[in-house]
């Protein structure tokens, strides 16, 4: 492969995709900061009215499924579904790298590392589960007791491991400035799509069409 | 759809966990009762870092936990009554108490099992006071200015209802609706008046504040707000 040259830049996410993933971060932040009043109990003495909290936290979570669907389901959601392929199918690299832990460095991956993979799976199933386990507790008069009490139970359980997660996914796009970058301007550095995409830098080398035709999007 | 080869583990473990969601919906109800009590004889303290080991959950619908000190505290029961009361707190507490065992149920969801409740059964409050023969309810206030709520006469009368002044053995705190609050066993909690100031015997049932707001008026856990199964 020839030296990558430092000038030009590879595109990475299309503005649609960029402009969901930050109405997602803004919904999350609003939705996890007022679930984290209720699990903590502070919410209520905090702010004046619970029933705005509770208000706040149904309908912004709530946003966060309607505003993905927004994103992905029109024809401009063309390159989030593309990703979402790409999230779904583990090459074998992938299981390598996994097995490894980030250390065979014999492995080639493609767009997204299964780290990456796991939390983009773990988040959106969670937002399904939270999403159908807090309708049960906000829409309680069809459901049982028990059904009730295991929805709230699984609500619990899926908020706290989502704060994990996501603050685990903050940390890293910290830490790898360049790839925090592809989500802020759209693109990454032709080294760093080299070095640490190579299989999804040779794609986009072999299908500049589709590139350009992506970039407009 | 993919330019990329490779299996799709990414749906595998997506069906997966919502599969791990609907089937803890299910069976969450047992867990946690399970986990509840193996968190109240956990020595490490270690259960508490994780999710789902009960504990209270502090409602207020003024977005206050009113505060009364036990010497300015106040219980009237008055309407249809041959002798309307005022009692002080200590007055209340001297009366022969009645102890409770019981789950605490909320009609969203949550419990505390097994909270140790102590108080003066509420009958023993109407009897003294002397129920009129056409009285046929209560209606029963807080010393927040909002909350109210409802019970038939029958209901009033059993046993497992008590106007309860210790929660767990220690005085009722004023986030627990303290000094004295409402607690009736076998309904869902908003029975449970917090900050309870006020008895009043009415002829006919007053629907409180969920009442208003769409929630049943006989609230048996179990078998009222859209459901009629076994009371737990």
């Amino acid at each position: 492969m020839k030296q990558p040259d430092p000038a030009v830049r590879v595109a990475r996410f299309t503005k649609v995709e960029r402009i969901a993933h930050w109405v997602n971060a803004v919904l999350f932040t609003i939705t996890m900061a007022t679930g984290a009043m209720f699990y903590f109990g502070f919410g209520q003495s905090l702010l004046s009215d619970r029933a705005l909290v509770r208000a706040v936290h149904v309908y912004s979570g709530l946003g966060i499924l309607v505003a993905f669907a927004v994103a992905v389901g029109p024809r401009w959601g063309r390159s989030l579904r593309r990703d979402l392929s790409r999230i779904n199918r583990w090459s074998s690299d992938d299981v390598r790298w996994f097995r490894s832990r980030g250390r065979d460095d014999t492995v080639r991956l493609g767009k997204f590392n299964p780290g990456q993979k796991l939390n983009a799976v773990f988040v959106g199933a969670a937002a399904i589960v939270l999403g159908f386990t807090g309708s049960i507790m906000y829409w309680n008069q069809a459901f049982g007791t028990d059904t009730r009490t295991g929805a709230d139970f699984v609500h619990q359980w899926f908020g706290w491991l989502i704060w994990i997660t996501v603050f685990g996914h903050i940390v890293l796009a910290f830490r790898d400035f360049e790839s925090f970058r592809g989500m802020t301007r759209g693109t990454v550095s032709t080294a760093w799509a080299a070095q640490h995409r190579p299989r999804w830098y040779a794609e986009e080398h072999s299908s500049t069409t589709e590139d350009a035709e992506l970039a407009d999007a | 759809m993919t330019n990329e080869p490779g299996t799709p583990i990414g749906r595998r473990v997506f069906l997966g966990l919502v599969g791990v969601g609907a089937v803890g919906v299910a069976t969450g109800s047992t867990i946690s009762n399970w986990w509840q009590q193996l968190a109240k004889r956990d020595p490490t303290g270690l259960s508490a870092v994780f999710p789902g080991g009960g504990g209270w959950r502090y409602y207020t619908v003024t977005g206050d936990y009113p505060k009364r000190p036990t010497a300015d505290y106040r219980l009237k029961v008055h309407g249809l009554v041959d002798t309307p009361l005022t009692l002080t707190y200590d007055e209340l507490v001297a009366l022969p108490p009645t102890r409770l065992d019981r789950d605490f149920q909320c009609v969203t969801g949550w419990r505390v099992l097994g909270v140790k409740w102590q108080g003066v059964r509420l009958s023993d409050l109407l009897d003294r006071a002397g129920v009129q023969p056409h009285a046929r309810a209560l209606r029963l206030t807080s010393f927040d200015g909002a909350y109210t709520e409802s019970l038939t006469m029958e209901q009033a009368r059993r046993k497992d209802v008590m106007v309860a002044y210790q929660l767990d053995r220690k005085p009722i705190s004023s986030d627990h609706g303290g000094p004295v609050r409402l607690y009736v066993a076998p309904m869902y909690g908003y029975k449970s008046v917090k900050w309870l100031d006020g008895i009043e015997v009415v002829d006919k049932v007053i629907p409180g504040y969920w009442e208003e707001r769409g929630y049943s008026i006989d609230a048996w856990v179990g078998r009222s707000n859209g459901r009629n199964d076994e009371t737990t």
